[in-house]
C-alpha cells in the first residue's frame, strides 16, 4: 500500500492519504506560524532550541504509548500511574540528600522498578476488562493520583526542601531541583550551533529509549506482543500466551512513563505534585496520535514526530500568541488539538492505521 | 422464524436468572456498593461531629442542587450508550444561558425561565453533535464522551477568553477582565440567586425547604417514568438490550441513540440551571468541568451500573455521594488534623468509584462473552 502510493506520488490526493488529514492541517497550521513568527521578529534560534529542548523532555512520555498500543491494550491513558511512580523515585532522591547525574541515575532506576510493579497490578486489572482498558484506565489514572494526593500529605517526608515551610502538612506543589538534578541531561554535552543550544545529552538519552524501544520490538517477546496485539485469537491458536504478552506492554508501558517524568522533571527544573499528573496521559496519548499513530497500531516514528510536531505548535504558538492576542491562549490551544486528536482516533471508522483506511 | 426462537430462549434465561436472584445473599450483592457506602457515610459523620439538623439542611441543599444532574444520565444508560459523560456539553449550554441573561440584566424568576429557555436548543444542537459522535464511536461512548467534555470545554474557553470582547461584542464591567477581553474567572448570579428556591420555601423543625425545586425534581422523576412507558420510552430500551435485535425489528438505532443523547443533554443544561441559582456564582471556567464525573460517581454510589440505572438509584447515590461530600473535610480534619486530606479523598472516591464499576462492568460482560462462547 505505501509503495503504490510512492510510486504514484505525483497524484495529490494519495499524498493526503498517506501523511492523514490531521498532520497535514497541523503542519500547515506549523508553518503558518513559523511564517507570523518570521514576519514578527522572534528571535527563531531560541524557538528551535525550546522545540529540541521540549521534544526530549516529553518523548519518553510519549514512547511509553507504544508497547501498550502494540500489546493490543491501546493507548495508555492510566500513564499517571507510571508518573507518580517517578514521582515518588525523584521525591525519594531528594530526601536521600542526592546531587547531580548521581541522583538522576538513582530516580531513573528506582522509577523504573516502581513503575515495572506498578504496571504488572495494572496489567492484572486490564487484562480482566478487555475491550473497555481506555476507560477504565482513565479513572484509574484519577483515582491513583488522588490518593497519592492524600499520599504527598501524609508520607514522612523530611528534607526542608521539600515539606512545606511554616508548619503546612505534607510536601509543597512543586520542588524546585535547581540544586539537586536540574537539567543534568540538557547540559550534557550541550553546544550552541547558529543561536541554536542543542541540548545533547537529552536528546541521545531520548535517542537511546528510542532504540532500546526498537531493538525491544524485534525482540522474539517484542514480536509475539505484536502478534498478540493485532489478532489475539491468531495468536493464542499459535501458542502465544496473550495475557501475559499484554502484562508485558503495560509494565513497560508504566516504567517508561516513570522514567519519562523524572527525564521531564529534570529538564523542567521542578517536580510538580498532587494533581499535576491528572492530564499527563492525555497529552502523551494525543501526542502518538498527531504523529500518526491509531489505537491500535504504533512505531517509533510516529511517536518521533507526533511529539515533535505537538510541542513545536506549541512552543511557536505562545510567543505568537502573545504578540498578536493575549496569553494563555497556548494552553487552550493545546487543550483543543490533543483533545481532538484523541476524538478523531476514537471515530475512526477502522481503527487499524492510516493504511487500512486508506485502503 | 431462527430469530424468534432465540429470543424466547433469552427470555427464558433471564427469567431463570430473575428466580434466583431473589434470594438475600444476592439482594446484598446487588446493594453492596450503597450499602459499603452508608457505612462510610455514617462513620464519616460519626467524626465530623456536625450537629444532626445542620448536616440534614446541607444534605437538603446539595440534594437539590445536584439531583436534575445525576438524573439527566439515566436515560442514555437505558438506551444502551452507558455514563453519558457528555453532559458537560449541556452543563456548558445552561452556562451560556445563564452568562446571556446576566448580561441583559433580567432577574428573578424570568430570567431564570429565560435562561432554560435558551439553553434549549443549545443543549439540543449539543446533543445532537454528542449523539452523532457517540454513533460513530460504538461501544466506546464513554471514553468518546470524556474525550469530548475536555475538548469541548477547549472551545468554550476559547470563545469565553479569547472572544468575547473581540469578536463578540461584549461590555460590562462587571463581567469582562480588565483588559476588556474574556470573561472573569467568576460572576456574580446574583440576579438569579435563588430564583426559583425561594420562590417558595418551608420550614418544618428548623429544616428548610426550597419546595419548587423539590417539585421540579419530582415532575422529572415522574417525567422519566412515564417517558419509559411510551413507545419512545420502549424504543430507547430494545436499543439498550441488543441494537441488532433492535435495528431488525424495524427500529432505527442511530436516531433513537441520538434522540437519548438529545434528552440527557437538555435535561443537563436545566440541571446547570438550577446548580447554579441556587449557588449564586457561576465559576466561569470551572463550573461545568466536573458536572460529569461527580454526576456519574453519585448515579454508581446509588448503585447502578453502565446497563442499568433507575430513578431510585439516581436519588439515593446523590444523598450519599453528597453526604460524602459535606463530611469528609471535617472528617478528614478531625481524624489526621488536615481537612485537605478528607478533600483529596472524596475525589480519590469519586474516581476510583467510577474506575471499579467500569471494571466489574467489564469484567462481567467479558466472562459473560466466554461463556457464551463456550
Amino acid at each position: 500500500m505505501e509503495e503504490a502510493n510512492r510510486t504514484e506520488a505525483l497524484n495529490v490526493s494519495n499524498i493526503i492519504t498517506a501523511v492523514g488529514y490531521p498532520r497535514l492541517i497541523i503542519c500547515s497550521f506549523l508553518l503558518f506560524l513559523l511564517i507570523s513568527a518570521a514576519l514578527l521578529g522572534l528571535p527563531l534560534g531560541q524557538l528551535v532550541s525550546s522545540i529540541l529542548v521540549r521534544l526530549g523532555m516529553n518523548g519518553i512520555l510519549v514512547l511509553a504509548m507504544i508497547p501498550s498500543i502494540q500489546s493490543g491494550i491501546g493507548p495508555n491513558f492510566g500513564l499517571s500511574l507510571g508518573v507518580v511512580c517517578g514521582l515518588v523515585a525523584a521525591t525519594l532522591s531528594i530526601e536521600l540528600d542526592m546531587v547531580g547525574l548521581s541522583a538522576f541515575a538513582f530516580s531513573i532506576i528506582v522509577a523504573a522498578i516502581l513503575g515495572s510493579i506498578v504496571g504488572y497490578f495494572y496489567g492484572l486489572l486490564l487484562n480482566r476488562v478487555k475491550g473497555q482498558e481506555m476507560t477504565v484506565g482513565t479513572y484509574t489514572g484519577f483515582s491513583v493520583v488522588s490518593f497519592m494526593c492524600i499520599f504527598w500529605i501524609l508520607a514522612p517526608y523530611k528534607s526542608p526542601e521539600m515539606i512545606w515551610p511554616y508548619g503546612g502538612d505534607g510536601l509543597r506543589v512543586t520542588i524546585t531541583l535547581q540544586d539537586r538534578f536540574d537539567k543534568v541531561l540538557n547540559n550534557l554535552f550541550a553546544f550552541k550551533l547558529f543561536n541554536v543550544e542543542i541540548p545533547t545529552g537529552l536528546l541521545l538519552f531520548f535517542a537511546l529509549f528510542c532504540f532500546m524501544v526498537w531493538l525491544f520490538m524485534r525482540t522474539k517477546t517484542g514480536l509475539a506482543m505484536l502478534a498478540a496485539g493485532s489478532n489475539p485469537r491468531f495468536a493464542e491458536a499459535s501458542g502465544i500466551n496473550v495475557n501475559s504478552c499484554r502484562i508485558i506492554g503495560i509494565v513497560i508501558s508504566t516504567a517508561l512513563g516513570a522514567i519519562g517524568i523524572v527525564v521531564y522533571a529534570q529538564s523542567y527544573g521542578f517536580i510538580q505534585l498532587y494533581t499535576a499528573p491528572l492530564f499527563m496521559p492525555f497529552f502523551a496519548v494525543a501526542s502518538i496520535l498527531i504523529g500518526g499513530a491509531s489505537i491500535k497500531k504504533a512505531t517509533i516514528t510516529h511517536a518521533v514526530i507526533g511529539t515533535f510536531l505537538f510541542q513545536a505548535l506549541l512552543v511557536v504558538a505562545l510567543p505568537v500568541a502573545n504578540e498578536v492576542v493575549a496569553n494563555n491562549l497556548s494552553e487552550v490551544v493545546r487543550i483543543i488539538i490533543s483533545n481532538g486528536m484523541i476524538l478523531y482516533a476514537l471515530t475512526r471508522k477502522e481503527a487499524g492505521g492510516d493504511e487500512v483506511e486508506a485502503g | 422464524m431462527k430469530l424468534k426462537q432465540g429470543n424466547t430462549e433469552i427470555v427464558k434465561q433471564e427469567l431463570w436468572q430473575d428466580k434466583f436472584r431473589l434470594d438475600l445473599y444476592g439482594l446484598l450483592k446487588k446493594n453492596a456498593v450503597p450499602i459499603l457506602f452508608a457505612v462510610i457515610c455514617i462513620i464519616g459523620s460519626y467524626f465530623a461531629k456536625l450537629p444532626l439538623k445542620f448536616l440534614l439542611n446541607f444534605i437538603i441543599i446539595r440534594m437539590c442542587r445536584n439531583s436534575f444532574l445525576v438524573l439527566s444520565l439515566i436515560i442514555p444508560v437505558l438506551a444502551g450508550l452507558g455514563l453519558n459523560f457528555g453532559i458537560v456539553l449541556g452543563a456548558m449550554a445552561g452556562q451560556i444561558a445563564v452568562i446571556a441573561i446576566t448580561y441583559w440584566e433580567i432577574k428573578g424568576i424570568v430570567g431564570f425561565a429565560l435562561a432554560a429557555l435558551l439553553a434549549l436548543p443549545l443543549a439540543i444542537i449539543f446533543g445532537w453533535l454528542t449523539g452523532m459522535l457517540f454513533n460513530r464511536a460504538k461501544g466506546k461512548e464513554m471514553i468518546a464522551g470524556l474525550i469530548l467534555g475536555f475538548f469541548a470545554n477547549g472551545i468554550y474557553q476559547l470563545v469565553f477568553l479569547f472572544f468575547v470582547g473581540t469578536i463578540i461584542p461584549m461590555k460590562n464591567e462587571y463581567m469582562l477582565l480588565s483588559t476588556g477581553v474574556g470573561l472573569r474567572n467568576s460572576v456574580n448570579l446574583k440576579g438569579i440567586h435563588y430564583a426559583l428556591d425561594k420562590i417558595l420555601e418551608v420550614r418544618i423543625s428548623g429544616l428548610e425547604f426550597p419546595v419548587v425545586t423539590i417539585v421540579c425534581i419530582i415532575i422529572l422523576c415522574l417525567a422519566i417514568w412515564f417517558l419509559f412507558k411510551t413507545k419512545l420510552g420502549q424504543e430507547f430500551r430494545s436499543v439498550g438490550q441488543s441494537r441488532q435485535i433492535a435495528g431488525v425489528s424495524g427500529i432505527k438505532v442511530d436516531k433513537i441513540r441520538i434522540i437519548a443523547t438529545i434528552f440527557s443533554t437538555v435535561l443537563a443544561a436545566w440541571g446547570q440551571l438550577i446548580f447554579l441559582q441556587n449557588l449564586g456564582t457561576l465559576n466561569t471556567y470551572g463550573s461545568h468541568v466536573q458536572v460529569g464525573t461527580f454526576a456519574v460517581a453519585a448515579l454508581l454510589i446509588g448503585g447502578a451500573s453502565v446497563t442499568r440505572a433507575t430513578i431510585g438509584q439516581a436519588l439515593l447515590g446523590t444523598f450519599l455521594f453528597h453526604t460524602l461530600f459535606i463530611i469528609s473535610p471535617l472528617a478528614g480534619k478531625n481524624m489526621l488534623g488536615n481537612a485537605q486530606v478528607g478533600e483529596y479523598f472524596r475525589a480519590f472516591v469519586a474516581y476510583g468509584v467510577i474506575g471499579i464499576s467500569l471494571a466489574l462492568y467489564a469484567w462481567q460482560s467479558s466472562s459473560k462473552k466466554r461463556t457464551v462462547e463456550e
